[in-house]
């Protein structure tokens, strides 16, 4: 069986998976607008965790969430399950697929056979839609990539009960009702405002503040942990950074989009020239990336590179605070 | 970032089929996407991920050698996890597990015991306790 569903290709998989799934039920709605209503741009340094043994660092909020505040936005339901056995879940899949429904799908990164070894971590995170089956192997719209895959039963048991932290305990997901009239701009205006509030919180470890927090710890690492550590802890960054349309340089550029979408359906141009103050902040995470990566690259061990790549986070974060502060009193108009 | 300033570094994962795609402003200062070849930070970033995973892999095989780890340990740090990770898929405490990376308590191991390891590795009982710290 197969439904009949379109796969776009996205830079971040929940947005993917909620733009695509909207789209398949009539709802036109683009990447960026997914993320900016759904309030995606984050940043949030978690002391004492630890993630491939490093600093934790997130540039997304929990999993799931950019869908639910989305869809709570525009007023539509999402149904949400998660399972205690396999079977279970396999059953309640196999149900939608009956029923016509494409399913959203969290997944374990780790297990995902069409991804090439170096990608495969234990990451619990990642979103993807089955629209199908064709005998035992599952039609999977992975938003990340560019053509739809399979999976096969055994590797989809696997990837919908990965372990570890956010174990997605064969969560699936799908939305079931829809409002009659959707008013967009009260969800953009609201998904806005949140962003606004989170990047600039008073609390140390989130958004602009979280990011000098960062830039701190960058410059104690190479003597409190020699260069090599200090390296490996740099080029970790730049990977939840950059990796697989994730955090810094690139969700800026997202985001960047939906404020230009977002000042054609508000009437508002202010939006327009903040969307290109936000690209060039976007490129300023890429310049950050690029130089951090010539530090682990080259192993250079002077303790200069580290304030230099500190003092270069602080610069981003004080352009945030004042590009989310202009924002902010915008939307209030 | 512009439509041609998208990175398309060819690098080592450019065969293996994942194109990422981006968000870029074009010549009219629209923003659109671009399909991108993949961007040589992000790359040596992973690489230097994976070096790490190799090492601790190499380290765990040598020290089991030695007899002072288990082989849990090699086969951990060889499927990328950690404690907590290996803890939570066969369901046991963190500080079990550790306690299973000594050689002496991991010798009295039960099958049961053992083949939650070794579901969790995706390799046979038998893989583990015959492994003799070959490469």
């Amino acid at each position: 069986m197969k439904i009949d569903f379109t796969h776009h290709q996205s830079a971040h998989c929940e947005n993917g998976v909620a733009s695509n799934l909207l789209k398949h039920n009539g709802i036109n709605i683009s990447e960026p607008m997914v993320f900016g209503i759904g309030a995606g741009l984050f940043f949030v340094y978690l002391p004492f965790v630890k993630a491939n043994h490093a600093p934790a660092i997130s540039y997304r909020p929990m999993p799931g969430i950019i869908f639910n505040r989305l869809s709570k936005r525009l007023g539509i339901k999402i149904k949400r399950v998660k399972f205690s056995t396999p079977e279970q879940a396999k059953k309640a899949l196999e149900e939608n697929l009956k029923n016509n429904i494409p399913t959203g799908l969290q997944v374990g990164v780790y297990g995902l056979t069409y991804f090439p070894d170096e990608y495969r971590f234990h990451f619990n995170a990642h979103n993807l839609v089955v629209f199908g089956k064709n005998g035992s192997e599952y039609l999977v719209s992975d938003p990340i990539m560019e053509m739809t895959t399979t999976l096969t039963e055994e590797t989809m048991e696997k990837v919908r009960f990965s372990k570890g932290i956010f174990a997605p305990k064969g969560h699936m997901y799908y939305p079931i009702s829809f409002p009659d009239q959707l008013n967009w701009e009260k969800a953009i205006r609201k998904g806005i405002k949140q962003t606004c509030t989170l990047m600039l919180a008073k609390a140390p470890i989130i958004g602009v503040r979280g990011m000098r927090l960062v830039a701190g710890k960058i410059r104690k690492w190479a003597d409190k942990y020699g260069t090599q550590k200090a390296n490996y802890y740099l080029a970790q960054i730049v990977r939840m950074q950059e990796e697989i349309g994730t955090g810094g340089g690139g969700f800026r550029f997202i985001y960047a989009a939906f404020l230009q979408e977002a000042s054609v359906v508000l009437k508002m141009d202010e939006l327009a020239i903040l969307s290109k103050e936000m690209t060039e902040i976007g490129d300023l995470w890429r310049d950050f990336a690029v130089d951090a990566s010539r530090v682990y690259k080259n192993r250079s061990n002077q303790s200069d590179v580290y304030n230099t790549l500190a003092d270069e986070l602080i610069e981003i974060s004080y352009r945030e605070e004042a590009f989310f502060k202009k924002l902010q009193k915008a939307i209030k108009k | 970032m512009k439509e041609d300033e998208v990175p398309q570094d060819k690098s080592y994962l450019t065969d293996s089929l994942i194109r990422e795609m981006c968000y870029a402003v074009d010549k009219d200062g629209n923003y659109t996407t671009v399909v991108s070849e993949g961007w040589e930070p992000k790359d040596i970033a992973l690489k230097n991920s994976i070096q790490l995973i190799k090492e601790r892999t190499e380290e765990a095989r040598i020290e089991f050698i030695n007899g002072h780890l288990s082989p849990l340990v090699y086969f951990m740090e060889k499927n990328k996890m950690d404690v907590g990770i290996l803890a939570s898929y066969v369901g046991m405490w963190k500080w079990r597990v550790k306690r299973h990376f000594k050689p002496a308590v991991f010798k009295k191991l039960s099958h049961k015991t053992l083949s939650k390891y070794a579901n969790a590795f995706d390799i046979s009982v038998e893989e583990i306790i015959t492994f003799k710290g070959e490469e």
